[in-house]
C-alpha cells in the first residue's frame, strides 16, 4: 500500500508539474473567467480590464477605497480654478515601465487623445466631458470641461489612466493592448489574450503613491470560464484567488481548511422598473401609480435577501445605492403587505388582477420569486426571459412596461451615475418627469456638494412617492482564497492585488 | 462520374452558403451587437457611437455582401472583440480543437473496436452486456458533468492531472476522455453488429474450415470487414467532435476554437462567430461529401442514383 501511495504521488508530479505558487516564492496565482483581448484600458470594457488597469497604470488622483476621499497619485495636488476648470501639480521623478521620463507632456498627450472621439475609446462617459487639457508647465496642466461636471474627480480617479506619449504615439493602441507601459505597481511581463497574463512587480514604483507600496513578486493570472473549474483548481492549490463564486458553493467552501470565503458587497442594484408615463401605448395597467404601489407592497424583498440573494446584500429603497453621494435614505418606504397591495389594485379597478409581460435577462430564481409574489396578489405575469443586449434593446425603443434589471453605476459613488441615467429623459427613462428631470439636470451641474444633495433628495423622493421603480436590493460577489493570503475586497468590485501579501 | 462528383460538390457549395447565411441573419437578430460589445452598463452615446463605428447601423444584406465578398478571398475581417484579424485569432486555436479531436477520435475507436468485437465473439456473454452497459453509460452521461467529475477526482482528491489549461499534453487527457467517450457507444454498436454479420458468412466459416485459428479468423479475415462501417462513421464523429467541444474547451480552459466561438457569442463579436460557423460547417460539408465519394467509389449503384 505505502508502495503504491509513493508511486502515485511520483505520478502526480510527473504529471501536474510544478505548478507551486504561495509564500514560498512570493508568488500569486489568479484566475477569472472573462477573456480580456487587449490590456489597453480605454479599448475594453470588462472588470478584470478595470483590474488589470489599475495594477499596470496611475490616475492622476486616488480614491481611497475605504473613506471614499480623492487623493493625489500621479498629481500632487489639484485645486478647482472655476467650475469648469481644475489645475494639477504633477509629481516629479516619475518613470514609466520603459524607462520613459513622466511630465506634463503625457497627460495632455493621453487626456487630449482619448477625448478626441475621432480615437473611438470605447466609453465616451468617460472622456466626453474633457474639453481641452493644456500644459502649464513641465509639471502642470490644467484641463477645461465642457460644462461643470460634479463627478469629474471621479473619472480622473478612475478610468482616466495616463500613458506614456511616446511610446503610445509609436504603437497606438493595438501596441500598447498586447505590451502595456504604465507607471504603476505591477509591469506585465506576458500576455496571451483571452489565455494568461503575467505580472511582476515594479521595484522601483514611486515611493509616497497613496496605493503603497506592492508585495507580492509575480501574479499570474489564468482565464478558465467555467467558475466550476476554477474551484477544483483552487482546490487542488494550483490557484490562490478566485471571484464571483456562487452562493451555494461558497456556503459548501466556508468549512473547507486552507481557504478564506469572503462575501463582499457590490455597487449592483437591482430593481423593477415601471411604464409609468405610458411610452409603449399599451395602457399598461402599470401606468396607474396605484397597480405599481400595490406590486411595491407585494413583493417581501426583505425574504427574498434572506434566502435568496444571501451574503451582505441588504434591501434598497431609494432609486441608488445606499453608499454613493447624494442618495438620500429619508424616502417613502413599501413594506411588504399583501393585504395592502390588494386593496390597492381593487381601488386601482384590477379586484380580479391581471396579466403582464414581465421581462428580466439574469437571475432567474430572483425573477420567479417576484412572479410567485404577484401571483399572490392576483397579478398574472408572463416571464419573457432575454439576453441582456435583446432586453435592453426592446427597453430603448419604449416597447417595456414591466421589467427586472440592474445597473452596476460604473463602481461610481454618485447618484448620477445611476438616478440621473434613468430618469433623466434618457432612453431609458420610463417616468418622463418635467419636475425630476429639473431636478437631476441641477444634481448633475452644480458644483455645491449641498445644492447637489438637496436636488437629489428632492428627486429621489419623488421617484418612491410615485413608485416610478422599485428598488429591489445591492447585489454581493463571493472571494474564495488561500488563507495564508491577506487580502481585503473592496466595495467597488475591484480587488486591488497591490495591496495583497503573503501571512 | 465526373458529373456525379461536381454535382456533390456544387450541393456542398450551397449547404454551406446557406449555413453562412442562415447564422449571418440569426446572430443579428438576437439584439443589437452594439449594445452587447459596448458592455453592461453603456450610456446611449457609448452604443450609438459603435453602432456607427462598426456598421451595424447598415443594411444587413449590404452587411452580409460585405463579409461574403471578403471570406471568399480568405478575408474574415477584423474581430470587433480581439484586437487582431479573425483569420489570424482561428489559425492560432483551430490547431488546439484539432488536437484534441483527433485525440478523442483515437480514444473512441481504440475504445470502441476491441469492445465491440469481443462483444460479437461472445454475444449476450457478460462481456457483451458490460460492453452495452459502458455505451449506454456514455451516452447518458452530460458531457459536462462527466468532465468535472473527472476532474474532482483526478485533480482534487487525487492530483494527478492539471485541470485545466493547455500548455502539455497533459492538459489533453481528461478532455480527450470525455469527447471520446461520447462518440464510444455508436462506434461499438455498429462494431459489434458489423461483427456479428460478417462471423456468420460463407467466407469465415470456409477459413474456420481450413483449420485457422480463432486469432487469424477474427484479427485478419473478419476484422476488415466488419470495422468498416465504423470507420465511415468515425469521419461523421469527427465533425461533431469539433462542434461539440465547445463545452469541454470551457471547462478545461483548453482556449481552442469552441471556446473562441463561446466567448465571441457572448461578446457579440460576430464576425468571429461567424467565421466559426462557416469554418465548422465546410469542415462538416467536406467530411459529408469524402464519404460520398467514396462510397460512391466503393459502389458503382451509388453513382447511378
Amino acid at each position: 500500500m505505502k508502495r503504491l501511495t509513493l508511486s502515485l504521488a511520483a505520478a502526480a508530479c510527473l504529471l501536474t508539474g510544478s505548478v507551486q505558487a504561495g509564500p514560498e516564492n512570493n508568488s500569486l496565482n489568479i484566475t477569472w473567467g472573462g477573456e480580456l483581448a487587449t490590456l489597453d484600458r480605454y479599448y475594453n470594457v470588462l472588470r478584470e480590464g478595470i483590474i488589470v488597469g489599475r495594477l499596470v497604470w496611475d490616475s492622476l488622483l486616488f480614491k481611497d477605497p475605504e473613506t471614499l476621499e480623492f487623493k493625489p497619485l500621479l498629481a500632487k495636488s489639484y485645486s478647482f480654478v472655476d467650475n469648469t476648470t481644475i489645475d494639477f501639480e504633477l509629481r516629479e521623478g516619475i518613470t514609466f515601465h520603459n524607462g520613459e521620463l513622466f511630465d506634463a507632456d503625457d497627460v495632455v498627450f493621453t487626456l487630449s487623445r482619448m477625448s478626441d472621439p475621432e480615437n473611438g475609446v470605447l466609453t465616451q462617459r468617460n472622456v466626453n466631458w474633457i474639453d481641452s487639457v493644456e500644459k502649464l508647465g513641465p509639471y502642470k496642466v490644467r484641463l477645461n470641461m465642457k460644462k461643470p461636471t460634479p463627478i469629474a474627480l471621479e473619472f480622473l480617479a478612475g478610468p482616466l489612466l495616463i500613458y506614456p506619449n511616446e511610446y503610445y504615439a509609436r504603437v497606438g493602441p493595438e501596441g500598447m493592448g498586447m505590451a502595456p507601459v504604465g507607471t504603476g505597481p505591477y509591469i506585465v511581463t506576458e500576455f496571451k489574450p483571452g489565455v494568461e497574463i503575467k505580472f511582476k512587480r515594479n521595484d522601483d514604483y514611486f515611493k509616497g503613491s497613496p496605493k503603497g507600496k506592492p508585495q507580492i513578486a509575480t501574479i499570474h493570472q489564468r482565464t478558465i470560464p467555467d467558475i466550476n473549474t476554477q474551484i477544483a483548481e483552487l482546490l487542488a492549490g494550483t490557484v490562490d484567488w478566485i471571484w464571483k463564486v456562487p452562493t451555494d458553493q461558497a456556503e459548501r467552501m466556508q468549512n473547507r481548511s486552507g481557504l478564506s470565503v469572503v462575501n463582499a458587497q457590490t455597487m449592483r442594484l437591482g430593481y423593477l422598473s415601471f411604464d409609468s408615463s405610458n411610452r409603449t401605448g399599451n395602457g399598461s395597467p402599470v401606468n396607474n401609480v396605484l397597480v405599481r404601489r400595490a406590486i411595491s407592497h407585494a413583493i417581501d424583498r426583505d425574504a427574498m435577501v434572506q434566502s435568496l440573494v444571501g451574503g451582505s446584500s441588504r434591501v434598497a429603497h431609494s432609486a441608488c445605492h445606499p453608499v454613493q453621494f447624494g442618495c438620500e435614505q429619508d424616502v417613502v418606504v413599501y413594506e411588504y403587505d399583501p393585504r395592502k397591495a390588494k386593496a390597492l389594485l381593487a381601488e386601482a379597478g384590477y379586484a380580479d388582477g391581471f396579466t403582464i409581460d414581465f421581462h428580466a435577462y439574469r437571475n432567474r430564481p430572483y425573477a420567479e420569486a417576484i412572479m410567485g409574489y404577484l401571483d399572490a396578489v392576483g397579478i398574472k405575469p408572463n416571464l419573457v426571459y432575454l439576453k441582456y443586449a435583446a432586453l435592453r434593446d426592446k427597453v430603448y425603443a419604449g416597447e417595456i412596461d414591466f421589467n427586472f434589471m440592474t445597473w452596476g453605476s460604473y463602481s461610481f459613488h454618485d447618484v448620477s451615475a445611476i438616478t440621473s441615467h434613468f430618469f433623466k429623459a434618457t432612453k431609458d427613462d420610463y417616468a418622463r418627469n418635467e419636475q425630476l428631470i429639473a431636478d437631476l439636470t441641477l444634481g448633475d451641474s452644480s458644483v455645491d456638494r449641498e445644492e447637489r444633495k438637496q436636488a437629489y433628495s428632492r428627486a429621489l423622493k419623488t421617484i418612491a412617492e410615485n413608485a416610478y421603480w422599485l428598488p429591489l436590493f445591492t447585489y454581493n460577489v463571493n472571494y474564495a482564497f488561500s488563507d495564508r493570503l491577506n487580502f481585503v475586497p473592496n466595495a467597488d468590485e475591484v480587488p486591488r492585488f497591490y495591496s495583497a501579501s503573503w501571512k | 462520374m465526373q458529373l456525379f462528383i461536381l454535382k456533390r460538390i456544387g450541393l456542398a457549395f450551397l449547404v454551406a452558403l446557406f449555413v453562412s447565411f442562415l447564422s449571418f441573419i440569426l446572430l443579428r437578430a438576437g439584439g443589437d451587437p452594439a449594445i452587447a460589445m459596448a458592455g453592461e452598463g453603456a450610456s446611449e452615446a457609448d452604443i450609438e457611437f459603435i453602432r456607427v463605428q462598426f456598421g451595424f447601423d447598415r443594411p444587413v444584406m449590404v452587411q452580409y455582401y460585405d463579409w461574403l465578398s471578403g471570406a471568399v478571398r480568405g478575408d474574415f475581417g477584423q474581430s470587433t472583440y480581439f484586437s487582431s484579424t479573425v483569420a489570424e485569432l482561428i489559425a492560432e486555436r483551430l490547431p488546439v480543437t484539432l488536437k484534441l479531436g483527433v485525440a478523442a477520435l483515437i480514444f473512441a475507436i481504440l475504445l470502441a473496436v476491441p469492445l465491440g468485437m469481443i462483444a460479437a465473439v461472445y454475444p449476450n456473454s457478460i462481456i457483451d452486456r458490460t460492453a452495452l452497459g459502458l455505451s449506454v453509460l456514455g451516452q447518458a452521461l452530460p458531457n459536462f458533468w462527466f468532465a468535472l467529475l473527472l476532474i474532482v477526482v483526478f485533480s482534487v482528491w487525487w492530483p494527478l492531472l492539471p485541470p485545466s489549461g493547455n500548455t502539455t499534453w497533459q492538459h489533453f487527457i481528461m478532455p480527450t476522455i470525455v469527447l471520446g467517450y461520447y462518440a464510444t457507444p455508436a462506434l461499438m454498436r455498429l462494431t459489434r453488429s458489423g461483427m456479428l454479420e460478417v462471423l456468420r458468412s460463407d467466407y469465415i466459416r470456409t477459413a474456420r474450415a481450413k483449420g485457422l485459428g480463432p486469432l487469424q479468423v477474427i484479427g485478419k479475415h473478419a476484422m476488415r470487414n466488419a470495422i468498416l462501417p465504423a470507420v465511415s462513421l468515425s469521419t461523421v464523429q469527427f465533425g461533431y467532435m469539433l462542434g461539440g467541444s465547445v463545452i469541454i474547451e470551457s471547462i478545461f480552459a483548453l482556449h481552442g476554437i469552441g471556446q473562441l466561438a463561446w466567448e465571441s457569442i457572448l461578446r457579440a463579436d460576430l464576425a468571429t462567430v461567424q467565421a466559426i460557423v462557416l469554418i465548422l460547417s465546410l469542415i462538416y460539408v467536406g467530411l459529408n461529401l469524402t464519404g460520398d465519394l467514396l462510397n460512391a467509389l466503393l459502389d458503382p449503384r451509388i453513382r447511378v442514383t
